[in-house]
């Protein structure tokens, strides 16, 4: 037995055989509701909504390659306080990642949701995606997802995301559903892969038929991430040197302005409040008037570098790359790039990978009595 | 005649071991360089990162945080979270130019006052020998 379905096409618009494919799944008595990105009805934007009633799935659209907020915090939304019913939600690979960290820091539960992933084809900033559908009225989701199965570029005009562009997980793993659109014939069908038993369980409801696992597609996978892991370590290089002494991190975050989008919408950052936004660094007068006497000159607002160091030590080993720092810094800093090259080290470091697996407890939230003894001591 | 560069040494001590073993190196009358500023914590597992993040981007040449051996642990596994945390520091903070030398964690326990005192010889020879900490004079943002 295979863990792979198929949904036969109904017509020529993969979007509309992938609404009928999720209407089925909102249409078991078992789901609730589904969260999903939705074309809104005031102006373009696509954003994730919460959808109760089947026919409203016509506006669904989970290939358009808009990400303006990773939906992990929509499933804390969701679930942190305990969800008495079964909801399912179609997510990016990195959103997925994203909530299996926030199970695992306990802001987030995973048995409420049923995970329907798609292949993740990227997605343009929220700057770039505006720019996207003005090229493309009407049928932006659709050119997009062809040029990127095609291995073209979408447009000509605006590249998508660095953060995508770098991904070397662009599968859903940790799924329920898997919906596949590399490596498969997608004239021939919709293919499905049950990942989980309650994945399974699913497909067979909405009478999904048994399928062959498709035959191209670990070959194009095994290339996709070949090129994707090629480029995310020649950033890594590039990075590690643009920031290899404090003065030159200091150019790197120079246009910072202190205003903590990057932690809002990072998914791996859960505090309520900020330490940052606290009386901690809410100092008296006077020790702004001492700190500039110490060296003559003193950036206002002081502490930049402090902030995004120390949240590198909070939330880099929770990093799953998912870009949105980047998104939100409203003076193009590129966050992602830092992050993901101190968060590829720092998860090393633990033998830790963000997003993996719910088993692996968290590195900071951990610790065993015979390790690290090399880092004790003041030997050289 | 130039100046010899002394640098300053913010250490981070618990109180039950460390601590007291400077303590008890002072009693004892063993010399040790004036470069260590310490800080009397209850114990290494509240040593917040920030404190040292801080302290080096503020111009100390170098952090020391200093505990109890593990298995003294006035608190039972203080001292072991204490490690993690400097390990993940030490990985962050290496890949933006800050010197192995400039972060060091030791145990040292309360009877070890000599211990202590060559600890703190060995970091200032060390720390002198890399130069000072570069955030001491440039403009940090």
């Amino acid at each position: 037995m295979t863990d792979w379905y198929k949904i036969d096409r109904q017509g020529d618009d993969l979007l509309t055989d992938i609404r009928q494919f999720l209407k089925s799944v909102l249409e078991l008595d078992s789901i609730r509701a589904l969260l999903v990105p939705s074309r809104l009805p005031m102006k373009n934007n696509v954003m994730p909504a919460l959808i109760s009633r089947p026919e409203l799935l016509d506006e669904a659209d989970p290939l358009a390659p808009a990400f303006a907020v990773n939906s992990a915090k929509n499933l804390s939304r969701l679930t942190r306080k305990g969800l008495d019913a079964n909801i399912a939600a179609v997510l990016r690979p990195c959103e997925i990642r994203a909530h299996v960290e926030l199970v695992k820091l306990h802001q987030s539960a995973s048995e409420p949701v049923v995970i329907i992933g798609l292949d993740c084809l990227g997605a343009f900033s929220n700057r770039s995606y505006q720019a996207f559908i003005q090229e493309n009225e009407g049928a932006a989701s659709e050119a997009f997802c062809k040029a990127r199965l095609a291995g073209a570029e979408p447009s000509n005009t605006v590249e998508i995301s660095s953060a995508c562009q770098m991904c070397e997980q662009p599968i859903p793993e940790g799924a329920d559903i898997t919906l596949a659109l590399y490596g498969v014939k997608l004239d021939e069908g919709l293919f499905l892969q049950a990942r989980t038993e309650r994945g399974r369980e699913i497909l067979d409801k909405i009478g999904a038929k048994g399928a062959k696992a498709p035959e191209e597609r670990d070959q194009v996978l095994k290339q996709l991430i070949k090129d994707r892991t090629e480029r995310r370590d020649q950033v890594f290089e590039e990075t590690a040197s643009a920031v290899n002494t404090i003065k030159k991190l200091s150019e790197y975050l120079a246009g910072c302005v202190n205003c903590y989008n990057c932690r809002v919408a990072c998914p791996a950052c859960y505090c309520r409040e900020c330490v940052f936004t606290t009386d901690v660094f809410d100092h008296e007068p006077l020790q702004y008037l001492q700190w500039t006497e110490r060296k003559g000159v003193l950036k206002m607002p002081t502490d930049t570098v402090f902030y995004h160091i120390t949240r590198l030590v909070h939330m880099s080993t929770a990093c799953v790359g998912c870009g949105q720092c980047s998104n939100a810094c409203p003076n193009d800093i590129p966050l992602t790039e830092l992050f993901r090259t101190v968060a590829h080290r720092t998860q090393a470091a633990f033998d830790y990978q963000a997003g993996r697996s719910q088993d692996e407890p968290p590195p900071l939230l951990v610790f065993k009595e015979e390790e690290f003894s090399e880092i004790v001591g003041v030997g050289s | 005649m130039e100046e010899e560069f002394e640098p300053t040494i913010i250490a981070f001590v618990c109180n039950w071991c460390t601590y007291t073993a400077a303590d008890l190196a002072g009693t004892s009358r063993l010399i040790y360089p004036p470069n260590v500023r310490l800080i009397r914590v209850m114990c290494t597992g509240m040593v917040d990162p920030k404190y040292i993040i801080k302290a080096l981007l503020d111009g100390a040449d170098a952090v020391l945080v200093s505990g109890c051996h593990p298995g003294d642990c006035h608190y039972i596994n203080g001292n072991l979270k204490a490690r993690r945390r400097m390990r993940l520091l030490k990985e962050i903070l290496s890949g933006f130019g800050i010197e192995p030398e400039r972060l060091r964690l030791t145990w040292i326990g309360a009877s070890d006052g000599i211990e202590f005192a060559n600890t703190i010889k060995e970091m200032v020879a060390q720390v002198k020998k890399i130069g000072p900490n570069s955030c001491k004079y440039q403009m940090v943002i």
